[in-house]
């Protein structure tokens, strides 16, 4: 049970890394106005949207990538990359006929059946291939409910308004570096929008996949949840094992008018690379809420993958008495790296925000947690509870901490706790001695550690977080 | 035939040699204890019986039911019945006492071949052998040995012990931290669990823990080596003389009563 044997442990195969041979319509390599107009026309989209995306891309061209986080990575070249990739076929949203049989057995293989008779129960499914959105399933049930779930692309289509309004609301194209570059080139994703007062029926799912090579995926996922309304989002990700670095810049908008909620649950599983740090997907992403009177905006998140995760999911706490949540776990093995935390803001009195995360290095991982919680002048009686706790697999791995507090307003009450533990040879010798074998005790050790977070999430994918974890560190005994 | 054997046993950490040639036999339905002064080798000994990764065997062998046990994994040894109470019992965070309990005990019944017990019947029988060491429904529900008391501790050691019917019970230094009313339940415990099937071996610096659990035998530990083996009378012999009366050297006072110098 020395740090050999725990290394030998943390080694794990990637069960999703397969590729499918799907052919595929891809933009060749390189970025310029021409390319987001060709993207643009591709999709059918209104001039507002072409403009909107030009705006962001002459934007992004004034920004440099930022180099504050603790990560490091060769140089992306950014016109190296395609950014457009979408199997050939013609997705038709109400049938799955026309779906390449391949994409639906890999979705298949991934454990997520798209076909009627297999479906999960009482969970939606947006199936997100490459570039565009492939199938959405159980589209009737919802729309009875008043529930508009659908592909990112079909909401241009369908729901203009909608998306006129709501589009960059919460993180305006000039964000950030990667934000400004979703918004100039992204190709799909995900839209919801829950009516006034309704509780919609069902878990909502977008499932990740990333296919061909040597592109990027750059989706955006905008979901309103309408006054009074609830909503709970699942979203699914993994990519197939690839030498090559490949970059997924993704924005993910949460709208939550008065008194609404927004439960946001992400299982990632990008591929992380290999023992040696040799490909991986790059993972920056941008993820913001805003939260209006009495709304609360919950995101949960258990990051396996990815070899750079680079991710801040934040709420903006802007109406009187709403709340904010951020429960996190990230695992870090091998050589990944991943900087990760959270943003709570708050603006309106009475506001409550609640920061829980948990890092787990092991291999030569590197994790580390960044959050801000900023209280400002508006906000009378804010309360911010956040609590950072670390678990170090072995000796080569690291883990750090870094929260940053700004209050203006002398009523606040900010509370951060933080914890560093190591499994060590005695907690591993005390389940042995008491019979349990070492990889059992691995996995129960570290579920016991995320117990907080994991029981944030929607149960099917509560159960999938933990055998992930339990994958993720499995290998054989030496 | 004797429960556990052990002969001519060496081990050392690293380049130190620790236990210098142990022999012990231990019958079933028989308590030893085991003293000595610090450093003397007895929680080495402790460990190389549940088979602790840092120690290293250099010579000898360890026979349990005739069965050596040396080459075995720790889990391993646990099926077959070995059980340490630990000194310090490990904290846990997050996994329920309970839980990790009965993940243990249905571990050892898979390799015995029998069935595994469900929630329900586990927890009736929990609840049953909790009495042994008064701990409550609470105590059990809560994450493994967190934020527990010494004594809670202990108790929890005595607890697990009860619910998994060990063959050989070694129990290191369960008397250290524990006031006199948290080391009246832990021995009452233990002495409940006293039974023809099972052999145990107590290892304690101080003679205070033998008034309640009474042994068969007594053996002085120094230098890793049995150096004076003999009846119960042997630590009261100690109690009252010291370790210098075996010309021994020890610093912290040696078996008197008198309390704890160690946490």
């Amino acid at each position: 049970m020395t740090t050999d044997t725990l290394q030998e442990l943390t080694r794990r195969p990637y069960a999703a890394g397969f590729v499918s041979a799907v052919e595929a319509d891809t933009f060749p390599p390189g970025l310029n106005e021409d390319v987001i107009r060709a993207l643009s026309e591709k999709k059918g989209e209104p001039p507002f949207l072409l403009e909107w995306r030009l705006k962001s891309y002459r934007h992004w061209l004034t920004l440099r990538e930022p180099t504050w986080q603790a990560v490091t990575y060769k140089p992306i070249d950014y016109q190296a990359i395609s950014y457009y990739s979408a199997p050939r076929f013609k997705p038709k949203k109400d049938s799955l006929d026309e779906v390449d049989p391949e994409i639906l057995r890999t979705y298949e293989k991934l454990g997520i059946p798209l076909v009627e008779q297999q479906r999960l129960q009482n969970v939606a499914v947006d199936a997100v291939f490459d570039s565009v959105s492939v199938a959405t399933t159980f589209k009737d049930k919802l729309a009875k409910a008043g529930v508009i779930f659908c592909s990112f692309s079909e909401a241009v289509r369908e729901h203009p308004e909608l998306l006129r309004k709501y589009l960059g609301s919460v993180v305006p194209h000039s964000d950030n570096f990667f934000a400004a570059l979703n918004s100039a080139v992204f190709s799909d994703g995900s839209f919801v929008y829950i009516p006034k007062g309704v509780r919609c029926p069902m878990e909502l799912s977008t499932y990740f996949r990333i296919n061909a090579a040597e592109t990027g995926q750059f989706e955006r996922t905008l979901i309103v949840a309408d006054e009074g309304s609830y909503v709970s989002y699942l979203e699914g990700c993994t990519a197939p094992q690839r030498d090559t670095n490949q970059l997924h810049a993704a924005v993910v908008e949460l709208v939550a008018l008065e008194g609404a909620t927004i439960k946001y649950s992400t299982v990632q599983n990008w591929y992380p690379g290999d023992a040696e740090g040799k490909g991986g997907i790059y993972n920056f992403v941008t993820k913001r809420g805003i939260a209006h009177k009495r709304a609360k905006i919950s995101w949960t998140q258990v990051e396996t993958g990815s070899a750079i995760t680079w991710k801040y999911p934040s709420v903006i706490l802007k109406g009187d008495d709403s709340v904010g949540e951020f429960y996190s776990v990230a695992l870090t093995n091998n050589l990944q790296q991943a900087d990760t935390g959270t943003k709570m803001v708050h603006l309106g009195k009475n506001t409550r925000s609640t920061i829980v995360s948990k890092g787990i290095s092991a291999g030569r991982g590197q994790n580390t947690y960044r959050g801000l919680v900023k209280v400002l002048k508006s906000a009378e009686n804010a309360r911010n509870y956040t609590q950072c706790d670390s678990l170090l697999l072995g000796d080569k791995c690291g883990a750090h901490t870094v929260p940053y507090i700004e209050v203006k307003n002398a009523s606040a009450q900010v509370e951060h706790e933080a914890s560093t533990s190591k499994i060590g040879e005695d907690q591993l010798f005390y389940c042995r001695q008491r019979g349990i074998s070492q990889e059992d005790a691995v996995s129960m050790i570290v579920n016991g550690f995320c117990r907080q977070v994991f029981k944030e999430l929607p149960m099917e994918f509560a159960v999938e977080a933990q055998k992930l974890l339990g994958v993720s560190l499995e290998g054989s005994v030496g | 035939m004797a429960l556990l054997s052990v002969r001519n046993l060496h081990a050392r950490v690293g380049d130190k040699d620790i236990l210098k040639g142990i022999d012990l036999e231990v019958g079933a339905g028989e308590v030893h204890a085991i003293m000595g002064p610090n450093g003397s080798g007895k929680s080495t000994l402790a460990s190389v019986l549940a088979g602790r990764d840092a120690y290293e065997v250099t010579k000898g062998e360890v026979l349990l039911d005739g069965k050596p046990l040396l080459e075995l994994a720790p889990e391993a040894r646990a099926a077959e019945g070995v059980f340490l109470a630990f000194q310090y019992p490990v904290e846990i965070p997050g996994v329920g006492n309970l839980h990790f309990l009965r993940t243990a005990l249905n571990a050892q019944r898979r390799v015995k071949g029998l069935e595994e017990l469900d929630a329900m019947d586990f927890l009736q029988m929990a609840k049953e052998k909790s009495k042994l060491v008064q701990l409550d429904a609470a105590f059990m529900n809560r994450s493994v040995n967190e934020g527990f008391s010494g004594g809670e501790k202990k108790r929890n050691e005595i607890f697990q012990m009860a619910v998994l019917e060990p063959r050989l019970a070694i129990l290191d230094e369960t008397d250290s931290g524990l006031d006199i009313d948290a080391l009246r339940t832990v021995a009452g415990g233990v002495n409940g669990l006293r039974s023809p099937q099972r052999a145990m071996v107590v290892i304690t610096h101080y003679q205070r823990l033998l008034d309640y659990i009474v042994p068969d035998k007594v053996h002085v530990m120094a230098g890793g080596r049995i150096i004076r083996s003999g009846g119960r009378e042997l630590a009261l012999e100690l109690e009252e003389k010291g370790y210098g009366w075996l010309g021994l050297q020890d610093g912290k006072g040696a078996a008197t009563k008198g309390g704890e110098a160690r946490r």
